[in-house]
């Protein structure tokens, strides 16, 4: 076991070392610089203004050196300077992951609670009520755009009943945490309720395939109650496939919800990537897209390990 | 088990009802009412007044900073850090000649005696000369370097006065240093110690809540990069007081969004500068007009198409002019805009004092249209798409930005009323990096569908002038995308820059709009509006039309009556 996680993790570095070459040459290689958008919204600027600020920020330099420039400052643990917030990346950059792992957090936490039981109740008996209302949540969660929900969700409770804010992260002013929770009602419903799909139908499939198996018809002819055959028998073999669509899940949860952090006003991660990337500020867009490749790939390797512990007739040389 | 589902059932009913009246209380709640909550679109990347310029930046350090010159809501130059505007005839402005033989000028300001940083540190004389160093530094990261190209020296008579030399007298003298946004010396003289990395150790951006940074009737208290700004009343400001004890500016980028936010009431208003576009506003105003003060700015902003000129077919003006006959700029006002667009008969707002109305207008006139594309040799086929001699159709290509619903439409107008009179046009959106960083820098358009913000009486050098065309030779500097080229239109952008005498430079200026409109270089459309969108109890609120915002004047806004 482990010379496979050590294998793995060598994997990790490989792939991250290659990952930022593609990102920087792909944000090097699109057409436009911001300085240059900058002629047509200034009646000042003059084309030498332009080249002057591009040398400064060493963009009159070929890509590969750029990168290279990047990758030898980045080991040694410089991150360099956010071109966008003239401020160091990691400053830029630590509060947005905050904000996003409590708002995908939360929400990743809670349509995991609702979901995993509420799968396995609604694969107890496929057809019932139960099951019926299961399926038409989980298919209108995934076909319901987000974007539509949140205005839905800040039309009714924010302009009509006046409930809840409408965006934003705290009253000004105020910020202590009951406060705080107002603002994320409506952000983590939108991001649960468009999740909470694809986990329930991952766990009434997997739930209904283990339900099925003989070790489930000879535990019920040992005299093992419905309550005990679900939750101690069924649910530990169908938890498996789901253990892999949850690893996955995480590791996207620090690269933010760009629609529902734009709709209700949430500085995340995934508005700060987006604006990186359309800015050309190629510090930040590299350290938030690395992390993110990162924790992908850590999360795999956290689900096959997760694997191993579950079923025991996994085992990694 | 029958008594424990009961009490478990009293206590979820008893959460719910909890949970509900606190939310009612929430639906009943007021913000203070010396607090006033600023909705805008985009977030400021820098709040350095001269590093990376942005609308949104502008427009929040407005209510914390004053140039020493501005134009003002009447497009006239006003004192607003300095006492008085420098003028020729007050003495404070000398022309004097240089040893080339050409024309420069010393102005001299005297800083207002009440200036002081927030800090209580006063403004004087050493930011100003500081405020030069920073900015000739080509390392500084400062965007606009003209202006501190232009300055030769900076000659201090005392705490509060100096006389700027400038090396090239110009028509606009008086207001060539609004601009000029003076540094706070003493706190930004460490971050400058090492100018290449300025841009990024400013404290504007490094700690933006500095009192000593601003001098304005507000200054910045708390930023959440990517959500909001605060500001705070300036103890130290000298002017008439602001009604308002605090101004929360947020950034909500989603139009929907902006909106919901506005009628929930987490903000009182939308910034006309960097709020709705025009068509968002008109739908807003359709069902809640009665509920806001809507205000519709004519601006600078001067919405065109501008025409390759070294395209073979829009080389030849009779085609350009039939372009223009062809297209119908009044109804599309009237219909997409109710009419809140003014139709440009050139690249000079009818708002400007050196508009003429002798300008050539181009009404709406198809079969005028079709009598000049015959002329030029283009007949009509039978599948109505004219061609030439040699078969070749008639067809371009329409470059524009992608994404805004509203000029898409215009665009499909335009397509659609260009194909009554036979010109085939494919509209070829893209995004803007891509349009402004390599389609018109590079000049690869036919005809490219855009707009651009100018100044008050704003002498077009970068755009009309023949050394301005964006080539190879030049290193595609310049914005003169048409690539027009003509000796008059030379004679008048220079002649104007120098020309002092206001009759003889307002014949300037009528003659050059008169050419423009009749070469075309591009096609006049719109001069677009900002909508303003207050509450009912809002008031003083002076939108201005240019690019320096309503902001400079927020301590002219104050409540009436607030429901």
């Amino acid at each position: 076991m482990m010379r496979f996680v050590a294998a793995r993790l060598t994997q990790v570095v490989a792939v991250s070392a290659v990952m930022s070459f593609l990102i920087y040459a792909l944000i090097g290689l699109m057409p436009g610089d911001p300085i240059d958008l900058m002629l047509s919204g200034d009646p000042h600027l003059t084309a030498a203004d332009v080249a002057r600020l591009k040398a400064l920020r060493g963009l009159d330099q070929p890509l590969g050196k750029r990168y290279l420039a990047w990758a030898e400052a980045a080991l040694s643990g410089d991150l360099g300077y956010s071109r966008l917030y003239h401020k160091p990346t990691t400053e830029v950059m630590l509060p947005r992951l905050g904000n996003t792992a409590v708002l995908m957090g939360t929400s990743f936490v809670l349509a995991l609670a609702i979901a995993l039981p509420l799968g396995a109740l609604a694969a107890r008996r496929p057809g019932s009520l139960l099951d019926t209302i299961v399926n038409f949540v989980s298919f209108a969660g995934i076909s319901v755009p987000s974007f539509w929900l949140a205005l839905i969700l800040i039309l009714v409770f924010a302009v009509t009943l006046g409930w809840l804010p409408a965006g934003g992260i705290a009253t000004v002013g105020d910020g202590g945490f009951a406060d705080r929770l107002d603002h994320l009602v409506l952000p983590v419903a939108t991001l649960t309720l468009a999740s909470i799909g694809g986990y329930l139908r991952f766990m009434r499939g997997a739930m209904i395939e283990a339900l099925r198996q003989d070790y489930v018809r000879t535990a019920r002819a040992k005299g093992a109650g419905a309550a005990r055959v679900l939750w101690a028998h069924a649910l530990r073999n169908a938890i498996i496939p789901v253990i892999t669509i949850i690893a996955l899940s995480f590791g996207s949860l620090f690269s933010g919800a760009l629609v529902t952090e734009r709709m209700f006003a949430y500085p995340g991660m995934g508005g700060l990537i987006y604006d990186a990337i359309l800015g050309n500020d190629f510090n930040v867009a590299l350290a938030a897209l690395l992390f993110a490749t990162v924790l992908v790939l850590l999360s795999n390797l956290a689900a096959d390990i997760a694997y191993a512990a579950t079923d025991p007739r996994i085992t990694y040389r | 088990m029958v008594r424990r589902m009961q009490t478990r059932r009293q206590a979820i009913l008893g959460a719910l009802t909890l949970v509900l009246a606190s939310r009612a209380a929430r639906a009943g709640g007021r913000r203070p009412a010396d607090e006033l909550d600023i909705g805008i679109s985009q977030y400021p990347g820098t709040f350095h007044p001269m590093v990376d310029p942005s609308v949104a930046a502008s427009y929040v350090l407005g209510m914390a900073r004053r140039p020493l010159t501005v134009f003002d809501a009447k497009w006239q130059v006003v004192a607003m850090l300095c006492t008085e505007v420098p003028t020729i005839e007050n003495g404070r402005a000398v022309p004097f000649d240089l040893p080339d033989g050409k024309r420069g000028i010393r102005l001299t300001l005297s800083l207002h005696p009440g200036a002081r940083w927030g800090d209580g540190v006063p403004v004087t004389t050493k930011d100003v000369l500081f405020t030069n160093e920073v900015g000739k530094n080509p390392l500084s990261g400062i965007a606009d370097a003209d202006l501190f190209r232009r300055i030769i020296s900076i000659d201090v008579k005392d705490d509060k006065t100096f006389t700027v030399t400038l090396n090239k007298l110009t028509y606009d003298y008086s207001a060539s240093l609004a601009d000029f946004e003076v540094l706070p010396a003493h706190l930004e003289r460490a971050a400058f110690s090492d100018p290449a990395q300025y841009h990024n150790r400013t404290l504007y951006d490094s700690d933006p809540a500095n009192p000593g940074l601003y001098f304005g009737p507000y200054r910045i208290t708390e930023v959440e990069a990517g959500s909001h700004i605060v500001l705070e009343r300036n103890p130290t400001w000298w002017g008439k007081a602001p009604a308002f004890r605090r101004i929360v500016i947020w950034t909500i980028e989603n139009s929907a969004a902006l909106e919901a936010n506005l009628l929930a009431g987490g903000i009182d208003m939308v910034a006309g500068e960097i709020g709705f576009t025009l068509d968002q506003a008109l739908a807003f105003q359709k069902h809640h007009g009665d509920e806001y003060d809507i205000t519709y700015k004519p601006t600078l902003i001067y919405s065109h198409i501008d025409c390759n000129l070294d395209h073979p077919i829009l080389a030849d003006q009779r085609v350009r002019q039939a372009l223009m006959y062809g297209i119908d700029r009044e109804a599309i006002s009237q219909q997409l805009y109710d009419g809140r667009q003014i139709v440009a008969d050139s690249f000079v707002p009818p708002l400007d004092w050196v508009y003429s109305k002798e300008v050539p207008h181009y009404a709406y006139d198809p079969a005028k249209a079709r009598v000049l594309l015959e002329a030029a040799g283009w007949h009509a086929g039978g599948d109505t798409m004219r061609r030439n001699a040699a078969g070749h159709r008639l067809a371009l290509d329409l470059s524009m930005g992608a994404g805004n619903h509203g000029l898409d439409l215009v665009a499909q107008v335009f397509q659609s009323q260009w194909r009554e009179i036979g010109i085939e046009v494919h509209i070829k959106a893209e995004t803007p990096r891509t349009l402004f960083g390599e389609t018109m820098r590079n000049r690869k358009f036919d005809l490219a569908f855009y707009a651009w913000v100018s100044a008050p009486e704003n002498d077009p050098l970068t755009t009309l002038r023949s050394d301005q065309v964006p080539s190879q030779a030049n290193g595609f500097s310049g914005q003169n995308y048409p690539g027009f080229r003509d000796p008059e239109a030379d004679r008048l952008v220079n002649a104007i820059e120098i020309e002092l005498e206001r009759p003889r430079r307002a014949e300037e200026w009528h003659e050059l709009q008169a050419l423009y409109a009749e070469q075309l270089p591009a096609l006049p459309l719109f001069f677009r509006s900002n909508p303003f969108i207050l509450p009912k109890w809002l008031k003083g609120v002076t939108p201005t039309g240019h690019q320096y915002p309503s902001t400079l004047w927020v301590e002219d806004w104050y409540v009436e009556a607030r429901s």
